[in-house]
């Protein structure tokens, strides 16, 4: 059942594929559809790392609210964004390779990443309300010292932070698509790798170890996977702290299922589902009025709220 | 056998187990009981591998349980904690063919399912095999997990108060399929519980530890070392072991 439904979302997101590609397309057809092309590629790899590592996290959280973004790495992706352009100097920031660029900030995002879930997930993430309080906090303390560092930045430094602030896929660079497909089909890799173990660490960290489950090990294999995933989709194209939540939310609810092997390929067809719809209709209907992410961020956020409404009424 | 030499834990600087010793012999329904911060999850967490002692070893059929692998230790034996977390919408049967894992690692073969399969039979789970674990009642959730942990073939079986919010009626129908693993046609299991009920204890129970202060007063054989005395000494309170109908009783003075 839940294999036909993944199927199902295949097939569905091939037709949105087509659709993004072909719809109100027009000489000269070439050109237009490898610009497509592009931009394509990268909505469904950063919709994929995204929903695959909601999922993960998720799963070693035993917490269908948490998502990286909301635990504070969309924080610490802007502190990074503001302290590289604050030490590099506009200039220097902007004549940075683009490759440089990325691999260095993917690099660093995906070190402080497993520094930030090193210090949530310290005592084995038992303690629910202790990691969500630490993310937040973090968070805020990550925020107010981007905040304060870019008081030191003149106007078109700290334009050059704000823009990459929001996530954007008008201006990513071709050439980083390759870097970034390798680094996400290696972190996919890894996920799938550890779906079967993850079924089991979903139990909970105690039961998981009465189970024969190494739960500190795989915690530490999919966090690094986790990172990963969300720190080369964040240097691509920027963050979108709820697309995750999303993509993992109608994967639940679409697939019904528990197993990883299917959830995590749902997850990561769902947030390329939405991003290339989102995109589609932002593009050719709503004529680029706005930006994906900010509806992206809008729809996602209402989620949110009503998934912790729900939770509080039963 | 499970044998437990000088076992001393302490957490936040405070020590829960003092010195604790113990042989506890195979094929036994053996309770844990004594008074609220006695130390009796601990002591059931240590046996299980879960906490490390400060001092002192548990070794369980001889083999030193806090050096052991865990999927090794997952062969030995199982846990039911007390507050189980499950996964929403979790069926009862995909629980209950959990405790296959440390035996196919993700691959369930034909004896995985056969055991699953007569799990699900002996705790009267098959009308509810499709149910999700999260609508059931608390007797029924319960005896899921039993199920689970049973799945796990292990020689010995600890489960943290297992009764808790139970009524009469579940609480006789879990400790009855408990006491039956005890014997030869469930390849005699060895299970050690922590217990509130001290009635239900003293009715199926036929080894006791009772704990007090982090140190085991005492310990053996139901019959042999329990009295109204030892009780009341351990609750700090007037208990008598008394007969009802031809059933021990534990009564409040």
């Amino acid at each position: 059942m839940a294999e036909r439904r993944l199927i199902a979302l295949a097939l569905a997101l091939l037709g949105l594929c087509a659709l993004f590609l072909l719809w109100n397309l027009r000489v000269p057809m070439g050109f237009i559809l490898g610009l497509r092309a592009e931009k394509l590629a990268a909505l469904v790899m950063v919709g994929a790392a995204t929903g695959a590592a909601t999922v993960i996290f998720q799963t070693i959280a035993t917490n269908r609210l948490l998502t990286p973004g909301i635990v504070g790495f969309d924080a610490l992706f802007i502190f990074t964004q503001t302290m590289l352009v604050l030490t590099l100097g506009g200039a220097g920031y902007a004549a940075l390779a683009d490759t440089a660029k990325f691999v260095v900030e993917s690099a660093l995002l995906m070190g402080a990443a497993m520094a930030l879930f090193g210090i949530l997930f310290r005592k084995g993430a038992d303690d629910i309300i202790r990691m969500i309080l630490t993310g937040v906090i973090l968070g805020v303390l990550l925020r107010g010292l981007a905040g304060f560092a870019q008081r030191l930045l003149d106007p078109s430094e700290f334009a050059v932070v704000q823009q990459a602030s929001i996530a954007s896929f008008n201006a990513v660079n071709p050439d980083l698509l390759g870097i970034a497909a390798v680094v996400l089909a290696c972190g996919l890799g890894v996920a799938l790798w550890l779906a079967p173990r993850l079924d089991v660490a979903a139990l909970g960290r105690v039961q998981a170890r009465v189970l024969g489950l190494n739960h500190d090990r795989l915690v530490f294999v999919a966090l690094g996977s986790v990172a990963a995933l969300v720190a080369v989709s964040t240097a691509l194209v920027g963050p979108i702290t709820f697309l995750g939540l999303l993509a993992a939310s109608f994967a639940h609810a679409l697939l019904r299922d528990h197993r990883h092997i299917v959830l995590i390929p749902a997850a990561a067809l769902m947030g390329a589902a939405i991003l290339v719809a989102g995109q589609a209709l932002f593009e050719r209907l709503l004529g680029l009025q706005s930006a994906l992410a900010v509806i992206v961020e809008f729809a996602g956020g209402l989620l949110f709220l009503a998934l912790v409404l729900r939770r509080r009424a039963r | 056998m499970i044998e437990i030499t000088n076992l001393s834990l302490s957490r936040d600087g405070v020590k829960i187990l003092h010195d604790v010793s113990l042989r506890l012999p195979q094929g036994r329904l053996a309770a844990i009981i004594g008074p609220n911060g006695a130390g009796k999850s601990t002591l059931l967490h240590c046996m299980a591998g879960l906490l490390v002692p400060d001092h002192g070893q548990v070794y369980v059929n001889g083999q030193d349980i806090h050096a052991l692998r865990e999927q090794s230790r997952a062969l030995i034996l199982s846990l039911l904690t007390q507050s189980q977390g499950a996964v929403p919408r979790l069926s009862v049967r995909d629980l209950v063919a959990f405790g296959r894992w440390p035996h196919h690692r993700g691959r369930p073969g034909p004896a995985d399912h056969a055991v699953i399969a007569e799990a699900m039979t002996r705790f009267d789970l098959d009308a509810l095999a499709q149910r999700s674990v999260d609508s059931l009642s608390g007797g029924q959730r319960q005896r899921a997990f039993v199920a689970m942990a049973y799945a796990q073939s292990t020689p010995w079986m600890f489960l943290d108060e297992p009764l808790a919010a139970l009524d009469p009626k579940y609480v006789r129908d879990i400790m009855d399929r408990l006491h039956n693993m005890t014997g030869p046609d469930s390849g005699q299991r060895s299970i050690a519980l922590v217990l509130h009920d001290l009635s239900v204890a003293a009715r199926y129970a036929d080894f006791c530890i009772a704990m007090k202060d982090g140190r085991i007063v005492a310990a053996g054989p139901w019959r042999e070392i329990v009295t109204s005395e030892l009780l009341s000494d351990l609750y700090d309170t007037p208990l008598r072991l008394a007969e009802l109908d031809g059933a021990p009783v534990v009564v409040g003075l």
